[in-house]
């Protein structure tokens, strides 16, 4: 596992040209190369978004506002989630497990490499197609625009009755275009972690990271096609005669329902495993022991990952199905919920004990822990379906799945950011820029979404343009409005520390946390072929085996 | 190191004070005099808001202990086992893991689920499949982009957005049961204090109820997604004393006024396009594509609650309803000023 660098002689070295480079970019088959090309794709449509978002809490600052109007307020919360969870969240994760998963197993590049570029184009196509629809839409009497249908696009309001123009067809086409990239993605990954593990490396020794990503992948697998499916559908109903949906022609809306919920509740479990891989892979080395209950926290995974599969219409515990149906889903909700306790209780027995460092990879990762007990918590609430009659379709989901997709996903990929940015560009984030992006987003977080379980506990429906005054939502309103504007500093500050330390970060060197996984052995950046011989691993933290031959992990498992 | 162990205890102390706000605000909301929010899940005034509130305290005392217990351990061990200097270079005790405590906080949350789930199931049958009482009043709901539409089968009675409904004495209950239907997109009906909410969705009846405990008017609105003016598809029921009701349902069952004072006004609305959208019971309009007009000034709000029922307020709805409701399906009827004013004394005769 040597990184012994090959001598270069002494030969004069002019710089290439520009389109060269750019050249080299837009086709590489690397592994690396493509993780960044999807971490910096997915940080600009996070921008993206985050200004609808910023756009969106303006709108609600106070009752009868009108900052922006209807249509352009419908269309800002459909594009707000659906590129948040489709061109942001999505991408970030495909993104580092593109990055890591070969450098953790011990691998020169993924199975599929060239594979690995179609998918990731088809999710830039994707992207575009959607933002296209600002400007390509319109189809007959300028009736289209960006899509405004919501991101779970129900029928029938997405029949051409009632969304003349191109506006929803857009939604489809990208969607289902960067969903064959989603499934190229997973087969690769698949493919990597089961057929190209370095010698050594059973499966019971290889890093979490890698675990959850193979799950992770598998569920991607499933829950896609039949999103793609649904989508289909939708586009034979609009141009082909079909009534699948269509209720005036005897088609079902809720059919739409339960093929959107049967992807979107696996999707958002997809979003968060491998936000568990980052927190399983920082949490340890910042407090100085393993992961505590690894092959607990394989079998809670795997759990996770066939439970999410059948809870999906919680999401639709208002549609007017009988109450054994609802109970069903009530419990299978509740239960999913169990895993998912058991990986918090799992991170917390690793800083149990430990020589806890507040770096700030490691800041964020407390503030991931407390935010998704509270998350998962405000989940069981809405699990239960008698009382999710009352919170579902109102501000209180909001307030919940916000704070597991930004408390939660966005939390934990800037730990993972500042983590793994040293390996990545071979220079360190700066770590008081750094605390200050921490806490400015997380003041604004709570403030934002804390406040915001309230309105929709006062009656306040999501989807609102403007809103009543007299109900008491007023000021709660504002003062998330406020915070969102702070945790916009916060991210303001991340992306100047991105660039700056970029040029002018101290040098990371190897191993700048002194931890234990393979990627820590090569270079930062990594060489091009990452190992210049295969590794041999003996143990779950080859590295600790190197650094203690007095107590090495082989002698214990 | 001092200022890093106040930074510890500063934002440990914060995010306590967090806590203790949201838990407040939501205690207060809990016990809100009802005047003040009138949309307040946590101030229930039926049976099945009741036993939904019951059931959600149950909820929260549980959720409630969970979280004090795993954030207390959470903090407690960051306090502790924070790495000090003077261990620089010696790494802690290298636990792996441990069978009993892994099994411990298995088999707990599990028998937590099995109770939560069972409180749930008694609830959700007790609401949801409950007979219908022969005193029982019932109403088709009829969702549209962006208006209500209120049918009373047995009593003949047709009206929109503003539902009329009895107050239901425990002792001799007359709930309100609702089917609902759309005949476009989904909807949902949601009053906070008196139900859950139930969707309306075209090609799928749904049915609810609502037994009201007390008189007063109840607020809320559409919570699906349904379109443009979504946000202004707001709901007002009144319920009304039994005296009152049937006042009410005498007054709703009669034919449209015919006042000759507003001869003029009603020539206009009769052969205009109004008629093909709005009925008025006993007149030639008879059409069904927007809310009947029979008894307009019965109500206090009109374009589903968007606007106060008013002269000025009638006058801009007919003649530019996209300063009221933008994107709703109401079209400018462009009528000359004499003729709008016509128009508008005669509706206000239809009390």
């Amino acid at each position: 596992m040597s990184s012994d660098a090959i001598v270069v002689p002494n030969v004069e070295f002019t710089s290439r040209p520009w389109v060269d480079t750019l050249h080299e970019w837009l086709t590489t088959v690397d592994h690396k190369r493509l993780g960044i090309l999807y971490i910096v794709y997915a940080l600009l449509f996070l921008v993206v978004a985050g200004v609808e978002a910023l756009v969106i809490r303006i709108q609600l600052m106070h009752s009868h506002n009108n900052f922006v109007s209807p249509q352009v307020f419908n269309r800002l919360f459909t594009m707000h989630g659906t590129t948040m969870v489709f061109f942001m969240g999505m991408p970030i994760l495909f993104g580092f497990a593109n990055y890591l998963v070969p450098l953790m197993i011990g691998a020169r590049d993924m199975a599929f490499p060239r594979l690995n570029a179609f998918s990731f184009w088809l999710s830039v196509l994707g992207g575009f197609l959607f933002y296209f629809s600002l400007v390509g839409a319109n189809g007959l009497y300028g009736a289209g625009n960006a899509p405004d249908v919501g991101w779970w696009a129900y029928a029938p309001l997405t029949a051409r009755a009632f969304s003349p123009g191109h506006s929803t067809d857009y939604w489809t086409l990208a969607l289902l275009v960067s969903g064959f990239g989603s499934i190229g993605t997973a087969i690769n990954i698949i493919a990597t972690i089961l057929c190209m593990r370095c010698p050594g490396m059973k499966l019971t020794r290889m890093p979490l990271l890698a675990w959850l990503n193979l799950v992770m992948a598998g569920m991607v697998l499933i829950s896609v096609s039949p999103l793609s499916a649904a989508q289909i559908m939708l586009v034979i109903d609009r141009y082909l005669g079909g009534h699948f949906f269509d209720a005036q022609a005897g088609g079902s809306a809720v059919l739409w329902m339960h093929f959107f919920w049967i992807f979107g509740h696996p999707e958002v479990y997809i979003l968060i495993i491998p936000c568990f891989a980052f927190m399983s892979e920082i949490i340890p080395v910042f407090s100085r022991k393993p992961i505590f209950g690894y092959p607990v926290m394989v079998a809670a995974t795997v759990c996770i990952g066939f439970v999410s599969m059948s809870v999906w219409a919680h999401h639709m515990f208002s549609v007017g199905m009988n109450s054994y149906a609802n109970s069903f889903f009530t419990l299978t909700t509740m239960a999913v919920g169990v895993p998912t306790g058991i990986k918090i209780f799992n991170w917390l027995g690793t800083m149990w004990g430990g020589r806890i460092q507040l770096k700030v990879p490691m800041l964020f990762c407390i503030a991931f822990l407390f935010q998704f007990l509270i998350a998962g918590l405000t989940g069981v609430m809405l699990g239960s379906a008698a009382f999710a009659s009352q919170l579902t379709l109102s501000y209180f989901v909001v307030a919940h799945f916000h704070y597991t997709l930004v408390g939660g996903v966005v939390v934990a990929v800037f730990a993972a950011i500042y983590y793994w940015y040293p390996k990545i560009t071979g220079r360190m984030l700066n770590e008081t820029l750094g605390k200050w992006h921490f806490w400015l987003f997380v003041i604004g977080f709570h403030l934002t979404f804390d406040l915001m379980h309230v309105p929709g506990l006062l009656g306040m429906p999501r989807r609102i343009y403007t809103y009543e005054p007299g109900r008491g939502w007023d000021t709660l309103n504002l003062l998330s409005s406020v915070g969102a504007f702070i945790q916009a500093i916060g991210i303001l500050l991340f992306v100047v520390n991105l660039l700056i330390s970029y040029f002018k970060g101290d040098k990371a060197g190897n191993d700048p946390w002194d931890a234990w996984t393979l990627e820590w052995s090569v270079s930062s950046p990594p060489p091009v072929y990452n190992f210049a011989s295969v590794p041999v691993v003996a143990s779950r933290r080859p590295l600790w085996d190197l650094k203690h031959p007095e107590d090495p992990d082989s002698r214990y498992e | 190191m001092q200022r890093k162990q106040n930074s510890i205890k500063l934002s440990a102390l914060f995010v306590l004070a967090l806590l203790f706000l949201f838990m407040a605000t939501a205690a207060a909301a809990a016990m809100a005099d009802p005047s003040t929010s009138l949309t307040n899940i946590f101030a229930p005034q039926s049976t099945s808001a009741k036993s939904i509130f019951d059931l959600s305290l149950f909820v929260l005392v549980i959720t409630g202990i969970i979280f004090v217990v795993v954030f207390t351990l959470l903090v407690y061990s960051i306090v502790k086992f924070r790495g000090k200097a003077v261990d620089a270079g010696r790494e802690p005790a290298q636990v792996y893991g441990s069978t009993q405590i892994e099994l411990a906080w298995t088999i707990i949350p599990i028998l937590i689920v099995v109770v939560l789930f069972l409180a749930t199931a008694r609830v959700l049958h007790a609401v949801q499949d409950a007979p219908q009482p022969p005193g029982a009043i019932e109403v088709t709901a009829i969702g549209h982009q962006y208006w209500w539409e209120f049918r009373y089968p047995k009593l003949g009675i047709v009206t929109a957005n503003e539902l009329h409904i009895p107050v239901s004495d425990p002792a001799n209950p007359t709930p309100t049961f609702l089917t609902l239907l759309s005949a476009d997109t989904d909807h949902s009906f949601w009053i906070p204090e008196l139900a859950g909410k139930t969707d309306l969705i075209p090609n799928h009846p749904n049915r609810m109820w609502m037994d009201p405990q007390r008189t007063g008017i109840f607020l809320g609105q559409c919570a699906q997604y349904c379109g443009v003016q979504h946000a202004k598809m707001l709901l007002r029921v009144s319920v009304d004393s039994p005296e009152d009701f049937a006042t009410w349902v005498r007054a709703q069952q009669q034919l449209a006024t015919q006042d000759e004072g507003v001869v003029a006004g009603r020539r206009i609305f009769e052969t205009t396009a109004c008629i093909n959208c709005h009925t008025l019971r006993g007149t030639v309009a008879n059409g069904q594509f927007g809310p009947d007009l029979t008894h307009l000034m019965s109500r206090a709000t009109i374009a589903s609650g968007a606007a106060q029922n008013t002269t000025d307020n009638l006058r801009i709805w007919i003649q530019s309803p996209d300063v009221i409701k933008p994107g709703s399906l109401m079209p400018a009827m462009k009528l000359s000023t004499a003729d709008l004013d016509s128009v508008v004394s005669y509706m206000q005769t239809l009390r």
